[in-house]
């Protein structure tokens, strides 16, 4: 299912979810505190303060084929310093949210990582790190990405720390009625 | 004095040391925790990538469970972004009406509800405040004279709720540390990112964020961590990462209750440090030396 319908992503809502954004960073002055603080920020292409002005100057489509809010760690240091005590890590949450809504495909990762933790959750009510594994490895279908994290996972099952599961195919889950409910009402919303 | 307890994901599997030795410091410390039944994810920070209302209505499902069992206690969370996901979704229950009608809504097909009202405490919190150096100290059975400790307290312990110590020059773990015989290793980063979820995602970045992280800690005996992913973070990779960096930077790293729980001779049941995945040879030789 696609990701959009499974969550009911505010997309596609009646209202404009950027410019529900851009709203909530019309008192930034631009002085770059935030900028400052962010530990990502060299590794981004645009810096969080270039990001909340592309957002008020409406440039969607330059800020959505950047990568620079996947590069977003939640590290809340930027909320935490904004002199104007703007919303700036759920900012970047919300960004990510329309990315991941309206397809953009900026990031080949991202998505589908975030996708294989919540089908993971909605099927057993917990993560099981394993078989979410397995579902971000299958939906990204680089062979090499599993490689990658061979290491770590030997390391895990050596010490009883890690359980193999592969991905269950039967219908439903332990919170199935609880994420249509929460879709349903996101919605009509 | 009880606690309703909220373990998460991780602690069940890939952080079951942390688990393991909270749950046995607090029953050595006469505190009962009451684990919620049928806990069920906070969402971490995925659920948010998705939608605004499941990254509420998830850790809700559990403070629901906790009220519904009849008990009145505050939440015990040790896993920082579980602790940042049910202090969000109780804040922002009770304060928007609009918000609780939704959510209330959802966890109705659960037959479940909830208008705030349960306090979620950090594990460092209920160990710096509730318990205190005071008891550790008491307690002591093992003093770790010379082992010098960098405390790491990452992110959304933290930030942004800043609920019991300072958001960017945090000092709660000093005194507990103290109190084991250890001393406190000096340093400013405390209280910077591991890279989180981005160490799946964006290995590169997470990377440099914890080679910082391990560089800056170089003369320290161990790390000490109140998160699993923080963990994770600091100790899975090293190797990888002195190679990056062209020097060696393994360093040992355990957990807060790990350390206070060697220093009240815990059993090594409670303890589980064989769990860990960074432990360095002169480590395990100091605390062997130190318990002869
Ligand atoms: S710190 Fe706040 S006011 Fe300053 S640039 Fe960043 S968002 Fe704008
Ligand atoms: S929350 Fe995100 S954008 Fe803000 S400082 Fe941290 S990593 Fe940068």
């Amino acid at each position: 299912m696609a990701h959009s319908q499974a969550l009911g992503a505010p997309g596609h809502s009646a209202r404009d979810p950027f410019s529900e954004i851009s709203k909530n960073l019309r008192a930034c002055m631009q002085c770059g505190t935030c900028t400052g603080s962010c530990g990502s920020a060299a590794k981004m292409d645009y810096t969080p303060r270039q990001v909340w002005r592309m957002v008020q100057s409406g440039l969607k489509e330059e800020l959505f084929t950047s990568r620079t809010f996947w590069l977003c760690s939640s590290c809340y240091y930027c909320t935490l310093r904004c002199p104007r005590g703007l919303p700036l890590t759920d900012t970047m949450a919300a960004l990510k949210r329309v990315a991941t809504a309206e397809k953009y495909a900026n990031d080949r990762k991202s998505p589908p990582f975030y996708k294989a933790f919540l089908d993971s959750v909605r099927k057993y009510g917990r993560v099981r790190e394993a078989e979410m594994m397995t579902r971000y490895f299958l939906a990204v279908k680089n062979p090499a990405l599993p490689l990658s994290f061979v290491p770590l996972g030997m390391k895990l099952l050596a010490k009883g720390k890690m359980e193999l599961q592969l991905p269950g195919v039967s219908r439903g889950g332990k919170l199935e009625r609880l994420y249509k409910k929460v879709m349903e009402l996101e919605a009509a919303q | 004095m009880k606690y309703f307890y909220y373990p998460g994901c991780s602690l069940e599997h890939s952080a079951k040391e942390y688990d393991l030795s909270t749950r046995a410091l607090m029953r050595l410390l006469g505190r009962e925790l009451l684990e919620i039944e049928d806990w069920t994810c906070c969402g971490a920070s995925a659920a948010d990538t998705a939608s605004r209302l499941l990254s509420i209505v998830l850790p809700a499902r559990n403070l629901a469970l906790a009220q519904k069992s009849g008990e009145t206690a505050d939440m015990l969370v040790p896993c920082s972004s579980c602790y940042l996901n049910l202090k969000r979704a109780d804040q922002l229950i009770g304060r928007d009406s609009q918000t609780r009608g939704l959510v209330n809504e959802a966890l109705a097909e659960e037959g479940l509800s909830y208008g705030g009202g349960v306090r979620v405490r950090h594990l460092l919190d209920v160990l710096a405040n509730d318990i205190g150096a005071g008891a550790i100290a008491e307690g002591l059975k093992q003093s770790l004279p010379g082992l010098r400790v960098a405390p790491y307290y990452g992110c959304q312990a933290l930030r942004p709720f800043a609920d019991f110590d300072d958001p960017e020059q945090p000092h709660s773990m000093d005194s507990l540390i103290e109190a084991t015989g250890a001393s406190v290793f000096d340093w400013s980063m405390g209280a910077k990112c591991c890279g989180a979820g981005l160490m799946t995602t964006k290995k590169e970045l997470a990377q440099e964020l914890v080679a910082d992280l391990l560089d800056a800690a170089k003369g320290a005996d161990c790390i000490v961590t109140v998160c699993p992913m923080c963990q994770m973070n600091l100790e899975a990779g090293q190797k990888k990462i002195s190679r990056m960096r062209g020097r060696p930077l393994e360093i040992s790293i355990v957990y807060l209750p790990q350390l206070l729980g060697l220093s009240l001779a815990m059993s090594g049941g409670g303890l589980r440090l064989d769990l860990n995945l960074a432990l360095t040879r002169p480590f395990k030789q100091r605390l062997a030396a130190m318990a002869k």
